[in-house]
């Protein structure tokens, strides 16, 4: 059966949501643009949207959420999956651990950048991760003054952005390679948000009932989170959850695809991955390594019980370049992380 | 049909169109409106085996640049000609990061980047040539960590280089293998050259004067990669290694003594000779085992089998930055010998070698049980094996 008429099958049940509008636009994505060897110059090309605003996706794009969302400075975030038709998206077969989903040749991952509220909204730029046979491809796209075109930027920019804390900032477009700073792991660019841990239950739902995906375990769970589980937290709540819990999770998210064996600060030895059992290795009592002056003349990644002695906070709770920490994709600090970092930290036996 | 090149040949470009394959190009970037974005464009956009000249000039810049293409050739017009100035940079933790195989980058410099200087990671068979990296407030504990930053890779040299002012240290090879680093100067930057869980290192014809220490070989726990050995460290001239330590603390540089010469802490086969230490008034040469307490099964704390050739030693060791100071030099009558040893591990050094011990038993317990005495170390055994340490051929033939 083709997929659209799955689609349609499973709209008719009332999946409700998002999902259902997959039916009603027909799809308009350009394969071509995905995996053909090129850079299309405009965001426009793929067709991922049906209006030249890209305010109205295509009906085949599938919107996604994740549990922890990585900072961005407060940024709204819009995130598509296009995968295309008839393919399915499977798990990396990592047991337990909710890992990567894995997406065939073809699909690609958009996510658009926003700042302001209601009729104010401006996007600022959208990316774009497209999955070709030699495997994916990070491109950024920069929205135009007049909000009609997003235009392919290589080499990145800087845009005055007011954030949604009031904070008047000059706030950063990354070049290509820097997606991929973020995006290498053994030097292979890859996803990072859509991991099964960090996807909601609901959708994880939705996917497999559309049959989108195959033999995604899906794990409900029973007796609350906890960190390296199959499941992460929902961000919003991270005042309600346990600190280690909602530390480990953002760490994961928000500093991790670098810092792990093959990511791109692996030298520093500091292992921020959700599943790092090892205190030394997630940073308690670890002495810093390359950090120079962004150590703050702290002498351990986290001295338990002590916050202003753990250089893991200073660095998130500076917005200096050279200290602050993530060192790309931020030029605020996110106040609500130190306050969780702080709560774990101070929790920790000494 | 023939492929032409699609080099503008201008007289220059001939020559050097005539050392690179047919098909590379040349991208010449300008100073001026725009600079960021055109410089990027062209590190994003070069195909392998081509050339990025960067004309003489100005280049005022916001956010690091970064180079991710195998065999790119960045190059300026001199050290002194083009000029990156990162005064200003909004982003980024360095300067330039450079993540591709088989790079070359010569001939200009960098000021004042807000984190480190130029950072090659995973970045195999790399050649860093009259480059210049330079905080030019001088020694500030808020300057970047490393001028000069290769880490992870397998085969570097870096030639001709001068780094001036780091809080870390000036040239910095972390984590890596095949390495030469030689012809260059290291100044009042906290380490001057900093060899790191690497092996086979050839640190040679050198200069190392106003660091607070001038060139150190360290091994240190809990780093994906551990093991470093193989150096010799040679030919080099340490001179006025004086400066008061200003890295942040907690940093390991930071446990350097004002006024070390040569340090080697761990390691394993290690050659220094035929160095010139003048005026270094803690250790013109020190080797001692990791201090610290450590958790790591993968780790030897211990110098082992470093070997102390023939160096000419002048005035040192007279203003030491030690415990117990004014006792040890009262007892060596004013200055202590110019090679100073923890007594852990094992060293042998050249007949007439003039050394002092710590006569220490144990890593990382401190200096509690030091009980120094004059050193007698037993004479070097056999050739020291030089095959395999530095930079592969390949590299030193890119800048002839």
């Amino acid at each position: 059966m083709k997929r659209s008429l799955a689609l349609l099958a499973a709209s008719a049940l009332a999946l409700g949501g998002s999902f259902a509008a997959r039916s009603t636009v027909p799809q308009s994505v350009s394969d071509a643009a995905i995996v053909t060897d090129a850079m299309p110059r405009t965001l426009s090309e793929y067709g991922f949207f049906t209006d030249e605003a890209g305010r109205v996706p295509s009906g085949i794009l599938i919107p996604y959420e994740l549990n922890t969302p990585l900072w961005s400075d407060g940024a709204d975030k819009l995130r598509y999956l296009y995968v295309p038709d008839g393919a399915v998206v499977e798990s990396d077969g990592a047991e337990g651990l909710g890992g990567l989903l894995q997406f065939p040749v073809g699909s690609a991952i958009i996510k658009t950048f926003a700042f302001g509220e209601g009729e104010d909204q401006r996007y600022i730029e959208t990316r774009v991760l497209l999955h070709r046979a030699d495997g994916w491809v990070a491109l950024p796209y920069r929205w135009n003054e007049e909000q009609t075109e997003a235009r392919l930027a290589l080499a990145g920019a800087r845009v005055p952005i007011t954030t949604p804390d009031g904070e008047e900032i000059s706030y950063r477009i990354p070049n290509k390679n820097q997606c991929k700073s973020c995006h290498a792991l053994n030097d292979e660019i890859t996803p990072i948000g859509p991991k099964v841990r960090n996807l909601s239950v609901q959708w994880l739902m939705q996917m497999e009932q559309v049959g989108l995906t195959k033999d995604v375990p899906i794990f409900v769970p029973t007796n609350g989170l906890r960190v390296g589980g199959p499941l992460m937290p929902d961000w919003r709540y991270s005042e309600r959850t346990a600190p280690d819990v909602a530390a480990r999770a953002y760490l994961d998210v928000n500093c991790a695809h670098c810092h792990q064996p093959g990511g791109g600060a692996s030298n520093s030895g500091l292992d921020l991955r959700w599943q790092q059992r090892d205190p030394f290795a997630f940073g308690v009592g670890k002495p810093p390594v390359a950090a120079g002056r962004g150590a703050g003349g702290l002498l351990v990644s986290i001295e338990p019980g002590d916050p202003d002695a753990s250089i893991l906070v200073h660095r998130m709770n500076s917005a200096e370049p050279g200290v602050a920490m993530p060192e790309l994709g931020r030029s605020t600090i996110d106040h609500q992380a130190v306050a969780v970092m702080r709560d774990w930290i101070a929790e920790m036996d000494q | 049909m023939i492929k032409l090149p699609k080099v503008r040949l201008t007289a220059a470009a001939l020559l050097l169109a005539s050392a690179a394959p047919a098909w590379a190009e040349t991208h010449t970037i300008t100073p001026g409106e725009g600079a960021q974005e055109r410089l990027q464009e062209a590190l994003i956009l070069a195909e392998p085996g081509d050339e990025i000249v960067l004309e003489a000039g100005h280049y005022v810049l916001t956010d690091g640049l970064s180079l991710d293409v195998d065999g790119v050739t960045v190059r300026g017009a001199g050290m002194d000609g083009t000029v990156l100035d990162f005064t200003t940079q909004e982003g980024s933790g360095e300067g330039l990061l450079v993540t591709s195989d088989d790079v070359t980058l010569r001939d200009f410099a960098l000021e004042n980047p807000q984190g480190d200087g130029i950072k090659s990671k995973g970045a195999d068979n790399i050649v860093y040539y009259r480059i210049r990296v330079t905080w030019t407030n001088g020694p500030d504990a808020g300057n970047g960590a490393y001028g000069i930053y290769p880490v992870e890779s397998t085969g570097v040299l870096v030639d001709g280089a001068k780094v001036t002012g780091a809080s870390d240290a000036g040239i910095y090879v972390g984590q890596s293998n095949r390495i030469t680093v030689r012809n260059s100067i290291a100044e009042a930057n906290v380490a001057g050259i900093e060899i790191e869980n690497s092996r086979n290192a050839l640190v040679e014809h050198n200069i190392a004067t106003r660091n607070t220490g001038g060139i150190l070989i360290f091994d240190l726990p809990g780093l994906p990669v551990m093991g470093g050995g193989n150096v010799i460290v040679a030919n080099n001239l340490v001179v006025a290694n004086d400066t008061a330590n200003f890295a942040p603390p907690g940093n390991i540089v930071a446990g350097v003594r004002r006024g070390t010469g040569i340090m080697v802490m761990a390691n394993d086969n290690v050659l220094i000779e035929d160095n010139i230490l003048q005026q270094n008034p803690t250790a013109p040469i020190m080797v001692i085992a990791y201090t610290q307490q450590f958790d790591d099964e993968r780790y030897n704390p211990l110098p082992r089998e470093v070997i102390v050739g023939a160096n000419n030693y002048g005035v040192g060791g007279d203003d030491p930055q030690l415990e117990g100071a004014e006792m040890l030099l009262a007892a060596f009558g004013g200055a202590l010998p110019p090679l100073m040893w923890d007594g852990l591990g094992s060293l042998s050094a050249v007949e007439g070698t003039r050394g002092w011990t710590l006569n220490l038993t144990e890593a990382g317990a401190g200096l509690g049980g030091a009980n120094p005495s004059p050193l007698t170390a037993p004479v070097p055994e056999g050739e020291f094996n030089r095959e395999g340490i530095g930079a592969p051929a390949e590299l030193h033939a890119r800048i002839l």
